[in-house]
């Protein structure tokens, strides 16, 4: 091929089959044998299987849980790397290793710890129920775990673009006049917001999936605090003959949705990297 | 508005950036900081945009001391070396910004941008972003969106240093018409002296945080205040002599008198003379005297002058002349052949040995 050999680095061809063939392994065929298996299903069975009332509820909580915790992350995160970035202090690089930790915690350690805190009679619990605030077994709980699992992965993606900010520009803002809330407004934001959506994508992603820490935070009522994940587990353990089919059909709206919904933070990311 | 700073300290850690700097520009003049990097002069331009706070001194517009004042309040309008647009803004964004900022209606930002852009001859990228412009396309933008808020004075950081030599050339003839129109006061910083002595109305000298010499391009030029002016003002032979009687004879024990300028001698009477190449001429033969043996190594023939450049292997020495062509035709010059250097009659005689 002519324009393969106009290349710097050589291996074209080998690399792009094994990025289809790996894909195809971990990613397409699992996924796909999901969507078959539901595939089995009537049309009537499928939607009877995906839409009841509870169902629904699930979706709700998992999707708005995760788009919640997501935005706070962003914002949460946003504070964190501006904060380690910008500034110097003692204990700074300690700081830094912390924002890695939730990545390495097993989810089920924090769901376990953040449960026992916002309990009633947790460390945390006893000062805030009485205030009305459930910390633990609520919707907040969801929230509250999730935005843990989430906001280091802000934090990282936006690390290294806060780094590589042209301090010249934020200079000549302040030069033409910008006032320092403009300047973050006009100048820097603009320019975090490629990365501030990619942090925000991938928290909201793990959002979506985390099933380990929500279980132990949430109580898992069925309408109110059950997540769509705990819905597909305990599908598959009533053991009726379509139970395994009704769960993979569950999953399968849950793939499509986070898939329209990734597509769309995706766009807006490339559009606010254009320039 | 004329800008003056005012015995201007400024330290960074160790490191004397600035050391009791007073510079005095003038209303509506061109003023170019001059000099080696290092040298300071892009630490006072920051000091007087309020980018850099001086750990003491004075910054002054006009009459009133500005030294506190942020920035944001000081209406300069200040161009980066390396342009500093913003890169998710067109074209007309960018050079909106400081009048957004200020809340100008929409009408007169419009009429204001355009008519800018017309003015750097850019009204039809005013839709591109700033990474499908070239070089001096960025920065013609950056010099009219400082422009556009009608600053006060206008400070610009090696404008043309990061530019090719024939747009910096370019950028450098228009800047001076823009500047010969407006009349803003404007202070730029270069360490390419054709450059200040082409466009600048007066030129400051800085070295090591401090001022060397001050002064319209001619007399720098002419009168260099010291050895280090002479020096980084370049295209001059750097020779070492000794100073008897009021002539600086060249080397330990050569009796070669030279033109030039000495800058102080040490007590033995040691020291450098300075001559510029066209202070130089050659000949064939010793027939004068007063000349030095050398042989010719590479002549570059391009210019209003013929550069030879020579080694006087007696002295170990490297010598620049420049002589016309009308004169390099009739030495017949080649290289490594050996040749006598002749100090010009009225070099010498025109000599002033600021002792």
């Amino acid at each position: 091929m002519a324009q393969a050999n106009t290349r710097v680095l050589p291996g074209y061809r080998l690399s792009i089959s094994f990025t289809l063939v790996y894909l195809s392994v971990l990613v397409i065929i699992p996924l796909g044998a999901c969507v078959i298996t539901a595939a089995q299903l009537s049309w009537d069975q499928f939607r009877a299987a995906v839409w009841t009332e509870r169902a629904r509820a699930a979706y709700a909580l998992t999707f708005g849980a995760a788009l919640l915790a997501a935005a706070i992350s962003a914002v949460v995160g946003l504070l964190v790397a501006w904060v380690l970035v910008r500034y110097e202090f003692p204990g700074k690089r300690v700081f830094d290793a912390l924002v890695d930790l939730p990545f390495a915690l097993p989810t089920a350690v924090a769901g376990l710890v953040f449960s026992n805190l916002y309990v009633a009679n947790g460390w945390l619990g006893q000062f805030l129920v009485p205030l009305g605030i459930e910390g633990s077994y609520s919707r907040l709980a969801i929230v509250l775990v999730l935005v843990f699992i989430g906001f280091p992965f802000v934090v990282r993606t936006l690390q290294p673009v806060l780094e590589a900010l042209d301090a010249e520009a934020e200079e000549a803002a302040a030069l033409l006049g910008a006032s320092r809330w403009q300047t973050f407004r006009r100048v820097i934001l603009p320019a975090l917001m490629p990365g501030l959506l990619t942090g925000f994508a991938l928290a909201f992603a793990r959002g979506l999936g985390e099933y380990g820490s929500v279980v132990f935070v949430s109580g898992n009522m069925p309408l109110k605090t059950e997540i769509a994940a705990f819905l597909i587990v305990s599908r598959l353990e009533e053991g009726r003959p379509n139970s395994y089919r009704e769960a993979t059909a569950i999953a399968t709206v849950l793939l499509v949705a986070s898939f329209l919904m990734l597509i769309v933070i995706n766009r807006l990311e490339a559009r606010s990297r254009r320039g | 508005m004329s800008i003056t700073a005012q015995n201007v300290t400024k330290r960074f850690g160790d490191f004397v950036a600035l050391d009791d700097v007073t510079v005095e520009c003038p209303a509506g003049e061109l003023v170019a900081l001059l000099g080696p990097s290092g040298g300071g002069k892009t630490t006072l331009l920051r000091v007087i945009a309020g980018l850099e706070v001086p750990d003491s001194g004075t910054v002054l517009f006009k009459d009133d001391d500005i030294t506190k004042h942020s920035a944001r309040d000081r209406n300069v309008g200040f161009v980066f070396q390396h342009y500093a647009l913003f890169r998710h803004m067109t074209v007309f964004e960018n050079v909106a910004f400081g009048l957004r900022v200020r809340k100008w209606a929409e009408p007169r930002v419009r009429d204001r941008v355009l008519e800018l852009l017309r003015l750097v001859r850019l009204e039809e990228k005013a839709g591109l972003y700033p990474a499908n412009l070239s070089g001096g396309q960025k920065q013609r933008i950056a010099l009219v969106r400082a422009l556009a808020p009608e600053p006060k004075v206008m400070l610009l950081d090696e404008p043309f240093g990061a530019l090719d030599a024939k747009v910096r050339s370019e950028l450098r003839d228009w800047l001076r018409r823009l500047h010969n129109e407006l009349h803003v006061t404007s202070i730029f910083v270069t360490h390419d002296q054709e450059e200040a002595f082409e466009v600048a109305d007066r030129v400051v000298v800085l070295n090591k945080g401090r001022v060397e010499q001050t002064g319209a391009p001619v007399e720098v030029f002419e009168r260099p205040a010291n050895g280090f002016v002479m020096d980084f003002l370049g295209n001059v032979n750097k020779l070492p002599v000794r100073v008897e009687g009021g002539r600086a004879l060249l080397g330990e024990t050569g009796t070669v008198e030279l033109p030039g300028r000495v800058f102080g001698a040490s007590e033995n009477g040691r020291t450098d003379a300075y001559v510029r190449p066209h202070e130089l001429d050659l000949a064939r033969t010793a027939d004068g005297g007063n000349c030095l043996l050398a042989r010719v190594l590479h002549v570059n023939p391009a210019g209003s002058v013929v550069k030879v450049r020579l080694w006087a292997e007696d002295f170990g020495l490297m010598i620049n002349v420049d002589i016309t062509p009308e004169r390099y035709r009739a030495l017949a010059l080649k290289p490594t052949e050996p040749v006598y250097i002749t100090p010009k009659a009225e070099a010498v005689s025109d000599t002033d040995y600021a002792i």
